[in-house]
């Protein structure tokens, strides 16, 4: 289906998945006109990890804030909207229901259209912002939450080829942070300790079978997690710096041979990458060497969009209004869902 | 005064569309608890079915809790969000005090009840003045092996009203001043909702307006335990 993409729209987009409160109006798919993000960050940093109960009580508290602040910083009220997007999934199912259930209460009383968008098309759209799209295109999504290859021949049109069959890739360096001492977040503290390091350590590449762009990240995390005890209880001084570079270094390049090889496959001409791991400065540079090298545009979204943020879900739900997806008042959350019903 | 009623907050979802002297529409459901699919359509049958169009609401009434958590949520999220979008007043009222009306006429306490899980109950202490259903004693979180005898040694008749008098009217009925309530007590009602929202005072402060959940976060608690708080 052709989607005429040059059509005027305004749209508030609504995103609760995991542990970020967002909402931001976007204009036309491609210019932001807010995007408020409320991050619960410091408050899971003390339990380590996300945990969804308090991630669901704190959405409540701050879901009504943020969508203010959007809707104040775009300029514009709600006689200006032609519809509002919201996250129904993939995430946690508890944080999902209060942006759904927000998102379906304010349809209704203005009168606008709801349309749902799955939280991947999100990271996908956030790049719209930085370039119009190439079809075909291949993305690469990679967060906490997920690890997946997207391949797409025109807009709103999404098909998984590759994904992850065991931990995602956030996940990873999530848990070798722990291994290592350092707080959570895991992403950002890997990648401040691996610019002092050498990739010295030859930590395995799950290449799983000839072809196959599927990734596994598990056996990685173990061997990280193996080496270290083996090294603690030879009672040698850990070298952390060493270690954060030669597991970065491990990961980026399974991620960067995989979409190279699937961009190639499926004649892309452009690259994508999105989610929290895109915000890594080692698979942005080694993705930048090695799509320069293909001669394929690469796109990677700023740092502030790599995140989990409401414009992004806003652009996502530009395009899945212009193809007339709609929902109705009994819109669900759903934990997991596939992208290809989108 | 045009008010919407909210309660989804346990089994029985119900939303009410009233002015101060008559109800205008109501809707009671006590079977499924896929309230986030349910709550919105039935709102917006229940404001057609008054007559109403959204902006003609002013004021907003929800059952802040105890109850399910997913299910508070739903309910609050809802109500939150219809009044801060559309500058509406916001009533937040217990869901126990709810229930409570049930009891009506009962001379002596009402103690209506929420199953907690692990021997808990969420357990509400309410009793008749002149007419009108008060609080006797704030609601709390509480395990129903002491609930019980400390209502024995209150030494009044006490009422019980509760959807989980399935699991619970056996233990119960031991006790000698125990009345449990008919199957048609024992279901909120979201008018009854509503008028009691009449009663009250808008909440000053919408964005930061909670649930009643009663208990921690499980992860917080533990957490609290471990700093030895
Ligand atoms: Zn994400």
């Amino acid at each position: 289906m052709k989607i005429d993409v040059s059509k005027k729209t305004m749209i508030l987009g609504i995103e609760t998945s995991c542990d970020e409160t967002a909402a931001a109006v976007v204009e036309n798919g491609t210019v932001i006109r807010s995007n408020a993000v409320s991050s619960q960050i410091d408050i899971h940093r003390r339990f380590g990890g996300v945990v969804p109960e308090v991630a669901s009580r704190h959405h409540v508290d701050q879901i009504t804030v943020i969508c203010e602040e959007a809707l104040n910083q775009s300029g514009i009220t709600w006689e200006d909207l032609d519809a509002i997007a919201v996250t129904q999934g993939p995430g946690l199912i508890g944080a999902l229901l209060v942006g759904v259930n927000g998102a379906k209460a304010l349809a209704y009383v203005h009168g606008l259209p709801l349309v749902p968008v799955h939280h991947i098309t999100g990271h996908i759209y956030a790049n719209r912002f930085v370039h119009e799209l190439e079809f075909p295109l291949i993305a690469l999504v990679v967060s906490g939450g997920h690890t997946e290859l997207v391949s797409m021949k025109e807009h709103g049109s999404y098909e998984v080829i590759g994904t992850t069959r065991d931990d995602a890739a956030g996940e990873a360096f999530d848990k070798v942070a722990r291994t290592l001492g350092l707080p959570y977040p895991g992403g950002p503290e890997i990648d401040r300790m691996a610019q002092g390091g050498r990739p010295s350590i030859d930590f395995p590449r799950a290449w799983l079978e000839e072809g196959s762009l599927d990734f596994s990240f598990s056996g990685l995390k173990s061997a990280v997690i193996n080496y270290v005890h083996n090294e603690q209880q030879r009672g040698h001084e850990l070298n952390s710096t060493d270690i954060a570079a030669s597991f970065q270094e491990s990961v980026s390049e399974v991620l960067v041979k995989k979409t190279m090889y699937a961009a190639k496959q499926m004649r892309a001409r452009q690259i994508l990458v999105a989610g929290g791991v895109s915000a890594n400065s080692k698979v942005r540079s080694e993705m930048e060497k090695a799509a320069r090298a293909q001669g394929i545009p690469l796109v990677i979204p700023p740092l502030s969009l790599c995140t989990d943020n409401a414009a992004m879900i806003a652009a996502s739900g530009t395009i899945g209004f212009l193809k007339g997806a709609r929902a109705d008042l009994s819109l669900n959350g759903k934990a997991s869902l596939a992208i290809e019903d989108f | 005064m045009n008010v919407l009623a909210i309660d989804s907050s346990n089994l029985v979802m119900g939303v009410a569309v009233t002015t101060e002297d008559k109800v205008l529409a109501e809707l009671t459901t006590n079977s499924r608890k896929n309230h986030s699919e349910r709550l919105m359509p039935a709102i917006a049958q229940m404001v057609e079915a008054a007559g109403l169009k959204p902006e003609d609401l002013d004021r907003i009434v929800v059952a802040e809790g105890p109850g399910s958590y997913t299910g508070l949520r739903i309910g609050v999220t809802v109500a939150k969000m219809i009044a801060w979008t559309r500058k509406k007043e916001l009533v937040g009222v217990s869901s126990l005090e709810v229930v409570a009306q049930n009891g009506r006429g009962f001379a002596g306490y009402i103690a209506p009840f929420f199953d907690a899980r692990r021997g808990q109950v969420f357990a509400g202490l309410y009793e008749e003045k002149e007419g009108e259903i008060i609080p006797a004693a704030a609601d709390r979180l509480v395990m129903i092996k002491d609930w019980l005898p400390e209502l024995r040694k209150c030494g009044r008749p006490v009422l019980f009203l509760s959807n989980d008098l399935e699991k619970w009217g056996k233990l119960i009925a031991e006790e000698a001043y125990a009345t449990l309530g008919e199957s048609t007590q024992n279901v909120p009602r979201a008018a009854e909702l509503a008028r009691i929202g009449l009663r009250k005072t808008p909440v000053s402060d919408i964005h930061h307006f909670l649930p009643m959940y009663l208990r921690l976060a499980e992860a917080e608690a533990k957490w609290l335990a471990k700093q030895g708080r």
